[in-house]
């Protein structure tokens, strides 16, 4: 035998190969991640240098918007608490891959449920047991919004994705109904709804209505009932694999029509806290995307709750920011879809490297 | 009668083509097994892109004093809105083929992307151009109807199929040679293997990387047409915010009625086209045009759960669809 | 190196790692042209990795491979079929919704425009030659599963290769199917193809092949002479010590009967017909083979007993008892929750072990607890329980895991089939059903495996075991029931029936309806 010399050849071996990790230190993934991060905000500073400004001020003024006084930090809670509530609601459904991407709908039946109450009612009941009903039936409503594609999916295989997304239109077509229709506000000029009666409109805790007390609260709730119950448990091996639900004798299709009611409740309640304690009527932007920028809220928290409660206040600010720019630089305010477009590019193509690493040509494989 | 009816059969070919141009851009990536939900996206960028090339080439020809030509402003806004869809869709592929991402995740985000890139482009230039962005009627006539020697001087038929703009055209070409490349063609066959199992095209030798690739992002080329299709021709090349407001989903949508196949995209394109602008030709007595302007959503969730509750093996999604692959897992 | 002109492939120190998984050390291997050279070895003992390196499938991390005494780098499939070898996979790589045709000329070079009708009369013309039978404009999804392996033959046969692999090529044939095959494959070694077999099966080894070369826990072992060799020293290179192959049988008195199925009829999930009134009781005390072709109405069989799918006609009645009261009851129509709820003791080991049986994903606990989770009043889960369970079975079963938290996905194939077999017996059931448990595990698993199935049965528990190899089923089981396109064709007794017969049983019904179709 004489080949053994020909051991560590590597001849024409393909520039890059990728392997598997078996675990990744965590101080490598968090840095892998805050790199990512970075590179975004770089990627962001890049098209803001092209477009002629300077990216350090833009971004200064972006956080100064944000959390620079009082005021804007109250602004900023206020565009925090929908998003994190929506993305509560949409990590149930995202956890057993149910695509629930008709939160927007969602949230605008959810404002129309509490609408009718707030509006027509509010003059029969004392302010809390309508404040109740308000929630009840928000979140009754959206829930039964959420219901109706999961009873399909359940039923027929039903693609989700498209069905949740229609119902977004559907439901933004209805209001404009009720804007122009029933609805219309008495001797206005233009097609609005009337503004809730100031009686009915939810309290203020430092500033900000007591939804983000709410928000909180849920946060908890909804970590508990994910990581500490038998439902939560069922989501979760749904999620995995309907087969082993089958199997294990979870009832699938109840459990998906279970959590896209909870789902859609949630997102339903947000347009409950909308109307009653931001924007106080009902307009085709009352929903205004928290829909979808939930979805990257949820996604980039890994369904964590707590997660969800950083990133949706740092998505927050970045929202906030973008109007400051707008007045400060003239740059459009859709700058904030951009940005976290981006940001969520990044995050996701990073996932990639903690997964898997890259040996280049000629490298050995060292193991532990 | 006749007349309302081929007066709304027009308006549905106008109204059908982004929608075809977006679902046969989906049905060649889905086709090679990427589920691509950034359709409306990639119309965004395809409709800012397109809108914003012809109005640079305007404005730099009439700055240099010259008479812009509609021809070469057409050409423009094609060049730029293919590009600025293929952009979207290497992001896409590049995340997903690649580095793996998850597909559903990563088509939301294109959309998410490509709504704010429309939109953010769309008020930057509107704001430096002193309110808005608008082309010159050089630009507009070119994307008119056409008058083609003969056959559009033709009675009943001549109005009826011979006078729409280019795009139509290009949109029912480019439809029947994607049918034809699939139904015929031998890298139509391997495509299609990849998209039904990679791990069968790779075993033969097919370099799926390199199919999904180039599937994926000629796919984003096509949407981004007809997101271009919709800021010059559907609101005649003004800048309109939102101004693709979903007809990226419902192509997305279109792609499972017409089971994968461009030819029978033709006509499903051409009843939700219809569907989408009927409301302006034939009034319901008593329906409110707000309700009526769900006609298309709800047509199309009645299609999806009906499609759904019989399947068929040939004429279903792609099977590896929607999920990744990668050659040394084990 | 003197035999180097002789070679087709010579493989020099291959070495493969996934991850911290070594898969293949320092592996060498000849093929000489126009031989039939046997792989042997255990599951897991990285044969079918090494052929992969050769496939183009997987790049290997060191070593050299010489094609005709040339180096080279394959690092695609395609390049590998450039180079004239082709491999037939265990698991077809096969598009199903293509035809026999357009699967063979797929990848190809060539006119940009098929021409369907030319190309199937190549195919067919090819088929021909080496003396296949096929249709080739038969869509795949129609095919059983020997026609799709003809496929993949004529697949790689179409291609030109000289240097064909098949990745056990008879695990999923009947003994008939088998020996036409080696026909087939004895035809193509006259016509100079040069040949690899991977297998695990002894006899075949001895039947096929000039010489066989044995890697064990991806090491090179030897290479022998197959006339000069014998099972013995096979088994011995193979597992590394002799031992006996034997698999124990104890004699326990046939108890009560505790699953009566009658005339049961189901469709399979894409509406064909999948079971024909199957009828067949089973004992307490007792392990109940089922022998038959892949796809013959096992799956079909397990899952509407276990309440997962729907029949059409039928009963399944179960009887045993429960704290001492007695639980009779028609399965049938009942949900896998109900069957629970009612009492009935039934546990069922699927096939699809990280797909059915367990989460993939989730740790130990949570996957202990995945069929006792509801148990127990209240919203909340109870994890003590099942975290005590699962540190038991650790130790008990041998179950080679960091720990509780890691998920079961991580495992070896062995480990997360104790963690599934395990909790099924800790439910203490009295009918136990186990589909195919042994399948991809290594010697030693599955010996203890059958084993812990042997316990069962001396406890009175109903045992029934669908299987793929015949030669376990013989010798493991007191009865064998066969299967054959959703019918029973024979129920035997284990201990006197003999390959040939099992094997006749597992064709006859088809083979009928061929006569019939015919006439």
């Amino acid at each position: 035998m004489s080949a053994q010399k020909t051991l560590h050849t590597h001849s024409r071996e393909p520039l890059l190969r990728m392997a598997r990790r078996d675990s990744i230190d965590p101080g490598l993934a968090w840095a892998i991640r805050g790199a990512a991060f970075l590179l975004s905000l770089v990627t962001g500073a890049v098209i803001i240098l092209l477009l002629g400004h300077n990216p350090l001020a833009v971004y200064q003024s972006m956080v100064v918007g944000a959390w620079g006084s009082p005021t804007v930090i109250r602004e900023t809670v206020k565009l925090a608490v929908p998003l994190l509530i929506t993305a509560l609601g949409i990590s149930l459904a995202f956890r057993m891959k149910f695509w629930n991407i008709g939160a927007e709908g969602q949230i605008l039946v959810g404002a129309v449920a509490a609408g009718w109450f707030g509006l027509y009612t509010a003059t029969i009941f004392p302010k809390i047991p309508l404040v109740a009903l308000m929630m009840l039936s928000s979140m009754v409503f959206g829930g039964l919004y959420g219901l109706l594609p999961a009873v399909c999916k359940s039923k027929w295989g039903t693609n989700e994705t498209l069905f949740t997304l229609m119902l977004n239109y559907i439901a933004l077509a209805f209001i404009k109904y009720l804007m122009n229709g029933p609805w219309k506000a008495p001797g206005s000029s233009f097609p609005r709804i009337p503004m809730l009666v100031s009686g009915a409109r939810l309290g203020k805790v430092f500033g900000v209505h007591w939804g983000w007390i709410l928000a909180l609260v849920l946060v908890v709730v909804v970590y508990v009932y994910t990581t500490r119950t038998k439902q939560g448990y069922e989501i979760a091996v749904v999620g995995e694999s309907a087969n082993t639900a089958r199997y294990a004798g979870i009832n699938v299709s109840r459990v998906m029509r279970r959590t896209m009611f909870l789902s859609g409740a949630l997102c339903g309640l947000v347009g409950m806290l909308q109307f009653a304690g931001a924007d106080y009527t009902i307009t085709e932007g009352t929903a205004g995307g928290v829909g979808f920028t939930a979805i990257t809220v949820a996604w980039l928290a890994k369904m964590n709750p707590f997660g969800m409660l950083v990133v949706s206040v740092f998505i927050a600010m970045l929202e906030r920011g973008a109007n400051t720019i707008q007045t400060n630089f003239k740059i459009p305010a859709s700058a904030s879809d951009l940005l976290i477009g981006i940001i969520l590019f990044f995050m996701l193509g990073c996932e990639f490297f903690l997964t898997y690493k890259l040996i280049p040509r000629g490298k050995e494989e060292h193991h532990a | 009668m006749l007349d309302t009816l081929g007066r709304l059969f027009v308006a549905a070919v106008l109204a059908g083509t982004p929608l075809l141009l977006g679902a046969i851009g989906e049905i060649l990536t889905e086709r090679a097994g990427n589920l691509n939900l950034g359709v409306e996206g990639m119309m965004f960028m395809g409709a800012i892109s397109g809108l914003a090339g012809s109005y640079t080439y305007e404005q730099a020809v009439l700055a240099g004093g010259g008479t812009p030509s509609g021809v070469v402003s057409a050409l423009v806004a094609l060049v730029c809105s293919l590009a600025a869809g293929m952009l979207g869709a290497l992001v896409y592929s590049f995340l997903t083929i690649s580095l793996r991402a998850n597909q559903n995740v990563t088509g939301l985000t294109l959309t998410i992307f490509g709504t704010g890139f429309g939109n953010f482009f769309g008020e930057y230039i509107g704001q430096n151009a002193g309110g808005y962005v608008a082309v010159s009627s050089v630009t507009k006539d070119a994307f008119s109807g056409l008058d083609i020697p003969v056959l559009s001087d033709l009675p009943v038929v001549g109005p009826l199929l011979f006078q729409y703009n280019w795009l139509v055209y290009l949109a029912l070409a480019l439809a029947l040679a994607m049918g034809w490349f699939f139904a015929r063609s031998r890298l139509g066959l391997n495509l299609w293997a990849v998209g039904e199992d990679p791990a069968a095209a790779d075993a033969v030798g097919i370099n799926v990387t390199r199919y999904k690739y180039a599937a994926t992002i000629i796919g984003g080329g096509i949407c981004g047409i007809g997101g271009m299709y919709m800021s010059m021709v559907t609101t005649s090349g003004v800048w309109v915010h939102n101004c693709v407001s979903g007809y990226g989903w419902l192509a997305v949508a279109l792609v499972i009625f017409a089971t994968w196949r461009p030819l029978r995209g033709i006509f499903v394109a051409l009843i939700f086209g219809g569907l989408t602008i009927m409301r302006m030709y034939i009034t319901i007595p008593g329906l409110p045009v707000q309700i009526y302007e769900m006609l298309p959503y709800v047509a199309t969730i009645l299609v999806l759960v009906v499609t759904s509750m019989r399947s068929s093996r040939e004429h279903a999604q792609p099977k590896s669809c929607g999920l990744n692959y990668f050659r040394e897992e084990r | 190196m003197e035999h180097t002109t002789d070679c087709a492939v010579r493989m020099r120190h291959i070495t493969k790692t996934f991850g911290k998984v070594v898969a293949n050390r320092d592996v060498s291997l000849d093929l000489r042209a126009g031989e039939i050279l046997a792989l042997l070895g255990e599951n897991g003992s990285g044969k079918t990795t090494l052929m992969n390196m050769l496939s183009g499938i997987y790049y290997p991390d060191h070593g050299e491979i010489f094609i005709k005494g040339e180096p080279v780098t394959i690092r695609s499939p395609r390049e590998a079929i450039e180079l004239g070898i082709g491999m037939i996979h265990q698991h077809f790589k096969l598009v199903d919704v293509f035809t026999a045709a357009e699967n063979v000329i797929l990848g190809l070079p060539g006119s940009p425009v098929l021409d369907r009708r030319r190309l199937e009369k190549e195919v067919a013309d090819l088929a021909a030659r080496y003396g296949f039978d096929i249709d080739p404009a038969k869509k795949v999804y129609d095919m059983s599963v020997s026609e799709k392996q003809t496929v993949e033959i004529l697949k790689v046969l179409y291609r030109g290769a000289e240097i064909l692999i098949l990745d056990e090529p008879t695990a999923v044939l009947t003994p008939q199917e088998t020996e036409k095959l080696f026909a087939a494959l004895r035809n193509m070694k006259k016509d100079g193809k040069s040949i690899i077999i991977i297998t695990h099966k002894l006899y075949e080894v001895l039947s096929i092949s000039d010489r066989v070369e044995i890697l064990r826990k991806g090491e090179y072992i030897g290479v022998v002479d197959t006339g000069t060799t014998d099972q013995d020293q096979l088994t011995e290179m193979m597992v590394g010590r002799p031992i006996s192959l034997e698999i124990e049988r104890p004699a326990v008195e046939r108890g009560e009967k505790r699953l009566s199925v009658v005339n049961l009829t189901c469709e399979s999930s894409e509406g064909v017909a999948a079971l024909n009134n199957v009828s067949f009781d089973a004992y307490g005390g007792e392990i109940l083979g089922i022998a038959g072709i892949a796809g013959s109405g096992q799956k079909e069989l397990c899952e509407v007993i276990a309440g997962l799918s729907p029949a059409l006609g039928g009963a399944v009645l179960y009887s045993g008892e429960k704290n001492g009261i007695p639980v009779q009851e028609n399965l049938l129509g009942m949900s896998p929750d109900e069957i629970a709820r009612k009492g009935v003791s039934m546990a069922f080991v699927p096939e699809d072990r990280l797909g059915m049986g367990l989460v993939a994903g989730m740790d130990m606990t949570d996957n202990v607890m995945l069929r006792s989770y509801k148990n127990g009043r209240g919203l909340f889960v109870d994890r003590a329980a099942p975290k005590a369970l699962a540190e038991k079975m650790i130790g008990e079963l041998e179950i080679a895991t960091p720990g509780v938290d890691t998920p079961v996905g991580r495992l070896s194939g062995g480990n997360v089939q104790k963690v599934l077999l395990g909790r099924e017996i800790a439910s203490e059931p009295s009918v136990l059903i186990v589909a195919y448990p042994v399948r991809g595990l290594d010697i030693n698993s599955s010996y203890r495996i059958y084993d812990l199935l042997n316990e069962q049965k001396k406890k009175g528990v109903a045992v029934i075991f669908i299987g793929e190899d015949l030669d376990v089923l013989m010798q493991l089981c007191d009865r064998i029931m066969v299967l054959c396109g959703g019918q029973v064709s024979g129920i035997v007794d284990a201990r006197s029936t003999t390959k040939d017969e099992l094997g006749l049983l597992m064709i006859h019904v088809e083979k009928f309806d061929d006569e019939e179709a015919a006439g």
